[in-house]
Order: C-alpha cells, then structure tokens, then sequence
C-alpha cells in the first residue's frame, strides 16, 4: 500500500516551472517630429497589422470650466469622424474602411485618443487620414446637432446603469470640485453645445505639442517615422496648455449612501489617493492591491465570493491619471448582505495595513503580475496601448524594464509599509448604491452614513 | 483602388486522438515565449433539461471548485502563480476552460486541466457556494440594470419553438437554489468525458515534448461513454412574430430582430454570405445600417446587426440566427426601424454590391480576423472551437479565405432571403410594470 501511496503521490505532483525565455524587450524607435510631436515605432510583424494611437493632452482649464470641457470633450470625440476639408462622413468612413480601419474616438479628463489598427497595407493611408482629421475636421452643424441629441440620450442610458451612478457617486466624493469629478458630461451642458465651439476648440486644443503618436506591428520603423513627418507636416500650432489642477484632499469618514429604490443588488466603491507609476513605492503599491483584490487568487475573492458568495467579481485596482493615482475598490453585493460586505472588505483592508502578508502570497503576486506584463505586451494592440498609456504619464518605454526590476525587488515590509500608507480604512471613502430602506440601517452599525455629494 | 488583404501567417497544426477519446490539436508558434490551454467541452446551455436551467453555467463555476489534487482556490493560484490568466465560459453548444501563460508553465497548466477532467470536486458545500455566487452574477448583468442581457435571453423565446433554444441559459433561480452534488455528479459522468471534450494548446513549445505531456496527464483519464449530441435545429418560422418586454429601469426604447439563417456546419457554404452580410450591414461607420438609421434618417441612437446570439457568427451550430439590436428615441416606433432595416435588406437585395463596396467589407473582416489571431490564446480557442464544432482545427485558418471568396450575388442572394422570410421582433418598453 505505502508503495502505492508514494506512486500515486508522485504521479500527481504538480509538474515544475521551467524558466521561460524573458520576453524580448520592445525596442521602440523614438522620434520628435519638426511639429513637435512624439513618435514611438515597435516593429512586432506577428500578424500583418499595425495598430495605432495618437493620444492629445486635454486637460481642462480650471474648476470652473470642468463641466464645459468635459461636455465638449464628449461631443467632440463623437463628432470628430463627420468630415474633414477634404472629405464628408461617409467618404471618410469608406476611405478607413477600405484598408480595414475601424477608427474611434474617446475622450476623458486628461486627453483625446484616437485608436485603430489596420492592414499593413493600408498604414500609410491611415495616417494621411489621421493627420486631415487633427487638421481640418469639420464638425459640420446639422450633424453635430443630430449626434448632440444622440448623446444626450446615451448619457441617459448610461445614468440607468448602477455601475455607472455609483462610480460617479465616488468620484464626486474624491474629487470634489475637480474636473475628476466629472465622469460623465452633464447632459444639460451638451444640450447647449454648439458646432462652431466645437471647430473652435479643435484649433486651440488639438495640437501636435504633448501629443504622442504610437505605432506598433508589422512595420519598418524608419519608414513610419518618415511617413509620419509627411503625413503630419500641416499640423502645428503652440505647444498647448498641458498643466494639470492638483486634487483635492477629501473627507473619508463616513458611508455615502445613495438610495435606488428597488435595487436587488448594491454597489459598493471605495476609493483613496495611490501613487503613480513614478513612484519608488508604486511596484509595492501594486503587489499590496493585488495581494488584497487586485487578481482572483486574492483576500478579497477568497472573502466575499469564495467564502461568503456575497458577490460575483469584487476586485481592486489602480487607476493611474495625469493629476494622480488612485486606489479603488468594486463589489456589486446582495442587498440583504451589504453591511456585512463592507464590513468584510474594510477588515481585509485593516489586515493589509496591520499585518505582514505571507511570502507566499507575496510570492505568488509577484509571479502574476510579472507573467501578465509579458502577456499584456506580447500583442500588437496591448504593447501598443500600454506604451500610449505611459507617454500620457511621460514615461518611455524602458519605464517597463525598470517596473520588473521593482517589482521583483519588493518584500514582505515593503508590502506592509505601503498597505499602511495607501490601504489604511482611516484614509479611504466608501460609498453604497443601494435600495436605502433596506440596507442603510445595517450601514449604520459600521459609520455615520451621509447624503451623496 | 482596394488594398491588398494580406493573409495569415501560417501555424501548422499537429493533432492526436488519445486512447479515451479526447481530440487534441497543437498549435506550436514561437514568437513569444507565451502559451494558451483551451478545453472545450461539447455540452452548452442547450444540453440543460428542464427544471435545469443555468445548470451548464453553474457547472462550470463548480469546475473551478477544486479537484483531486487541487484543493479549492488551487487551480486559481497554479495559474495565477506561474503568471498566467485563467476563465471559463458557457455558451449554446459548449463549455469552455482555457489559460494563458508564461511558456514554462506549460505542464503545470496540462496537469491542472487533466486534474479537473478526471475529477472534478462536487460536494454540496461548494456547490451552494457558487449558486450564491451565480446569483450575483445574474443580478449585476440582468435584474439590477436596464437592458439586462438584451437581447439574448429574451429573443430566442420568440425566435424559437423548443426548450433546448428557448429557456433562460442563466437559469431561473428556483432551479438554481435545487441544484445539488447529485446533480453536479450526473452532469459531469454525462458531458464531460475526456471523448466529449476537445484540448487545443498553442504557443511557444516543443510538440514532441508537449504530446508527452498530453499523454502523461490526460491519458490517464478514464473513458467514458461519449453521449449522444442532440439536434437543436428548428423548421423556419412560418409566420411573422412579435413581442413586448417592459423594462422598468430603461430610460429609452430597444428593439431586436431575429432571422434565422442556413445551418452554419452542415451548410457552411450557405451560411458564409451571411456573415459578409452582417458586416456589410452593421460594421463600422461606412455600413449600411450605420449610414441609413444612424446618419442619414436618425432613427437610431445606437445600432447592431450580428450572427449568433453572443455576437460570434462560428460558435454555434444549428439553429442560429442573425440579430439586429437597436436603441432608439421614444419618438420613433418600432416599426420604422424595422422597415428601414428591411428596406435596407431589399437595396443589398435589389440594387446589389459593387465592388468598392464589397472590397471594403473584405478588408474589415480579413482586419478583425488577423487582430483576433494575434494573441495566442485567441489562436487557440479559435482551434478548439473548430474542430469542436466544425470538427477541423484547420477550419479557423482556412475562415478567412472561404470568406474573402464570398461574392456579391451570393450576399445580394441572402439579402434576399432575409427580405422575403418571417422575422421575430422583440420590442423592449421602458416603464414601471408590465
């Protein structure tokens, strides 16, 4: 029997891990071009595409203007794609289509990107077009007008969505009277948009001056930078305002309840300051958020789904913006076990900042997220974002070599000092959307709960 | 002047059938030192009986509630701690495990895969566990939001005439709350026999030394009687069909449509127009759709057009349909859009496609397919997926040239179809109460 036991003991031993070959280090060829703008080129022929983005720095002006910049902000990234001097909507469409572009706009707080990938072939047509939008997109009035009523009703949409007014709710609460704060436009604002501001702000704001064009794929660098200084020759202007507005402090004491009468589930978010990926602490800060909820195999999982089944995916992140980095906190909990959801998560959080974590988890963490920054840069389109996502912050990508040097470097009191720092119950904001008469007593037991801001 | 489609960079397969009857197919590439596992079993949410629902989905959940020699959380943390990510999904006709990791993970993934195959961890515990947890996942996505699984929970029940097309994949919860580890046992000697289940593995490795691998940890799983795979098709609809649904937590009205479309295995060459169909309609700034409802007559403030009731025209085997979802105004009616959309059928039908056109379109779809295949694990599903449902690994390779061969009679021909059969259409209400 006992030789049995060995056998079968043996035989269903976990296998070893065999060191991988280190991903090759992306070899970016960097270049301003004479307009000022930054250009990145990876070479990664693994498929016959190339992706691109070309991120431009929009920060809003001051707290009074946030609202308005967000709105136009909104609009104009929607709007962006109707037409340039040279060509309508649907030419303009058709024309990205043809070497198969998908382009899109989007806008947030600090800037405008525009992202597509397309065939090898068609890169050059990608960026001649690229180069026509940032310099004569027309926002012509019917259209705008038309796509200002569209998203005046996606922005309703969107105001339905649990998800969507809790985050808001936190924001407000962080952030206060920052631009942070406005998350989605205020559809009264829009209402009141007009094409012409639109066209206006296009020629003040969309500038080649810290903005970053990104190129990844199946490309020969030095060409694309030679394509790109012909393509965005017409593209000039001042370097732009890119200062952004310091945040606030906030107030953490207390649970913001924000009632929604008939909900079957409530929205939990906390949030704090973090640091940025400059930080010396960030490679801790990042294992720390991982260790508590930033991955399945954390306390948080293990907490609030594994053991208790009060929720389907909790889980922590970092989110990194050119004011400063945040730390947050998402569950989506049963109603009838809200209280006792917070309670859970804010005693995972004392743990984090009371008590080492184990080498183990440490350990663990740390393979994770080493393995999923090599996974995350091993496409095309994931290399691509992650270093548009790094010149926003100003950082090259050799910042990505360094990180892993970091991260494999932190320990067990790195970990703690951070948690402490950065993790603390004391130090975060916690916000509740949930159907108030049944949740906001048990809320009580744990703090004050006070009204959304 | 169309560009030249470049094609895909070839990825020679290699495929072995072990002695229990598990399929598996090798897909070796080495320009990352990355690798994915993919195991797809042949049981979806079709395959549920009644008083069953969502009982495939809550079984997948329980796949990862340990095994033999992973306790539970382990199989989490096997992945996880060697660098890697992990999933499961639960679709019509199959059910789906799959990771991606760092190269030198390789065996340790094969054995925690193998692992669970051969035994997974049912106890009633866990199983109660995950039915809470199920529960959550079905609030967060369905009943606490606007628009929950629009519209593929509600539209087949109107597309459709059986149990197997028509119930709810999430499950009711009164099913659910009944589940138990007896139940979980059946399920899983039933469907999940190493015969009923292909293994795809791509990426960075040796063949030679991956099918010892293979052999070593998935060999050892015991066979079992391969169950026999029920039909799912359905006659086409004989009469228009039309329902309501009123979401209370909506703000603004929805519409979907439903055709049902040629046998995507059986009648593969029938089926193809379909999916350039679909793109020509519905993808990107330049579609027909996107033109007529969005730009030109503002009917629509969002709009979609796809095969497949998740968005996938390749997953699924008959019956399948190709959807058409909308939100629109108040002030617009349900039957506007629907005649635009059909008057827009009848113009692809009528008037045809030219060649800038169609050009175009190729274009859109060789660029999705080419960005889908560059992660590996992509790669790898896409294999899996088509020897499970197409029964040739080679189908995901050849796709993209059976559907640059597409020519425009043949899209015009489906148009045509579409036009001339009955459709279900499902209008979502927002408002309190039905």
């Amino acid at each position: 029997m006992s030789v049995e036991v060995t056998d079968e003991t043996s035989a269903f031993a976990l296998p070893p891990l065999i060191e991988a070959r280190a991903a090759r280090a992306p070899r970016a060829v960097c270049a301003t071009l004479p307009n000022g703008l930054d250009t990145l080129v990876v070479r990664r022929p693994t498929v016959p595409m190339v992706e691109v983005r070309l991120r431009i720095t929009l920060p809003a002006a001051n707290r009074a203007t946030a609202a308005a910049t967000t709105a136009r902000g909104s609009l104009m990234s929607s709007s962006m794609l109707f037409g340039t001097a040279q060509r309508g909507q649907e030419q303009l469409a058709n024309d990205l289509a043809a070497v198969g572009a998908d382009l899109s706009v989007s806008a947030d707080a600090d800037r405008l990107l525009l992202s597509t990938a397309v065939l090898r072939t068609g890169l050059s047509t990608v960026l001649d077009l690229l180069a026509e939008i940032v310099t004569s997109a027309s926002y012509p009035s019917a259209e705008v007008s038309a796509e200002r009523d569209r998203l005046g009703q996606r922005i309703a949409m969107a105001l339905t969505q649990p998800g969507v007014v809790a985050g808001m709710a936190r924001s407000r609460r962080l952030f206060g009277d920052h631009p942070y704060a406005q998350t989605m436009p205020d559809p009264a604002v829009v209402a009141g948009l007009e094409a012409g501001t639109l066209r206006r702000t296009h020629r003040e704001r969309v500038r080649p001056y810290g903005a970053t064009l990104v190129v990844v794929g199946d490309v020969q660098p030095a060409t694309v930078v030679r394509q790109a200084t012909s393509a965005f020759a017409d593209w000039g202007g001042p370097a732009g305002r890119s200062r952004v507005l310091a945040l606030p402090d906030f107030d953490p004491v207390g649970i913001t309840l924000l009632d929604r009468p008939g909900a079957v589930q409530s929205n939990v978010r906390i949030g704090g300051a973090a640091v940025g990926r400059s930080d010396l602490d960030y490679a801790a800060l990042k294992l720390a958020n991982l260790i508590f909820g930033g991955y399945f195999s954390s306390r948080l999982t293990e907490n609030l789904r594994e053991r208790n089944g009060f929720t389907y995916s909790p889980h922590s992140g970092i989110d990194n913006a050119a004011a400063g980095s945040m730390f947050l906190v998402d569950a989506d909990v049963a109603s009838e076990v809200t209280a006792r959801a917070v309670h859970e998560t804010w005693y995972e959080l004392g743990r984090m900042a009371l008590a080492p974590v184990t080498q183990g988890e440490l350990d663990l963490a740390r393979r994770y997220a080493l393995g999923t920054l090599a996974l995350s840069t091993a496409t095309q389109a994931g290399l691509a974002s992650t270093l548009s996502s790094l010149a926003g912050q100003g950082l090259s990508p050799s910042w990505l070599a360094g990180h892993q040097k970091a991260v494999a470097g932190v320990t067990v009191s790195d970990v703690q000092e951070v948690s402490r720092r950065y993790l603390s119950v004391s130090s975060l904001a916690t916000v509740v959307v949930g159907d108030a008469a049944l949740v906001e007593d048990s809320l009580l037991s744990l703090a004050a709960v006070r009204a959304p801001e | 002047m169309p560009v030249r489609v470049p094609s895909l960079p070839a990825h020679p397969l290699h495929r072995l059938t072990l002695d229990n009857g598990l399929r598996v197919v090798l897909a070796p590439d080495s320009t990352a030192p990355v690798i994915a596992v993919a195991v797809y079993y042949d049981v979806g949410m079709r395959s549920e009986p009644a008083g069953r629902t969502g009982f495939a989905h809550l079984f997948e959940h329980v796949m990862f509630q340990g095994s033999a020699h992973l306790p539970k959380l382990e199989h989490a943390r096997q992945v996880q701690g060697s660098g890697g990510v992990f999933n499961g999904s639960t679709h019509l006709d199959y059910t789906n495990y799959f990771e991606v990791l760092p190269a030198g993970a390789l065996e340790r993934a094969l054995f925690c895969e193998a692992d669970r195959m051969a035994a997974p961890l049912l106890t009633q515990e866990t199983i109660d566990n995950q039915i809470d947890v199920v529960k959550e996942e079905i609030r967060v996505n369905v009943l606490n939001r606007p628009y929950g699984a629009f519209p593929w929970l509600q539209l087949p029940e109107v597309l459709y005439d059986t149990f197997a097309n028509t119930h709810n994949g999430y499950g009711d919860f009164v099913d659910l709350e009944s589940a138990t580890a007896q139940d979980a046992a059946q399920f899983f000697d039933s469907y999940y026999a190493p015969s009923n289940a292909v293994l795809a593995v791509g990426g960075d490795f040796e063949v030679e030394q991956a099918t010892e691998w293979v052999q070593r940890y998935f060999g050892r799983v015991a066979a079992r009687a391969t169950p026999a795979r029920p039909q799912f098709g359905e006659p086409a609809l004989t009469e228009d069909r039309h329902a309501v649904v009123v979401d209370p937590l909506a703000s603004t009205p929805a519409l979907a449509i439903g055709w049902r479309v040629p046998d995507p295995v059986d009648d593969f060459t029938g089926f193809l127009p379909y999916v350039v169909l679909s793109e020509l309609m519905s993808d990107s700034d330049a579609s027909r759709l996107e033109q007529r409802l969005i730009h030109r007559d503002h009917l629509a403030i969002q709009q979609a057009m796809y095969l497949g009731l998740f968005g996938d025209p390749f997953d699924a085997r008959d019956a399948t349909a190709l959807m058409f979802q909308a939100h629109h105004g108040s002030h617009i009616s349900a039957a506007q859009l629907c005649d635009a959309v059909d008057d827009e059928l009848q113009s692809v039908a009528a008037g045809g496609v030219n060649d800038s056109e169609l050009a175009r379109v190729q274009a859109r779809i060789a660029a999705q397919l080419l960005r889908q295949a560059d992660p590996v694990l992509g790669r790898t599903q896409s294999f899996a997926a088509g020897e499970l449902i197409h029964g040739r690994a080679e189908f995901a390779t050849e796709l993209p040239g059976r559907l640059a061969d597409v020519d425009a009679e043949s899209v015009a021909a489906a148009a045509a179809e579409l036009h001339a059969a009955h459709t279900a259409v499902l209008e979502l209400k927002p408002g309190a109460g039905a």
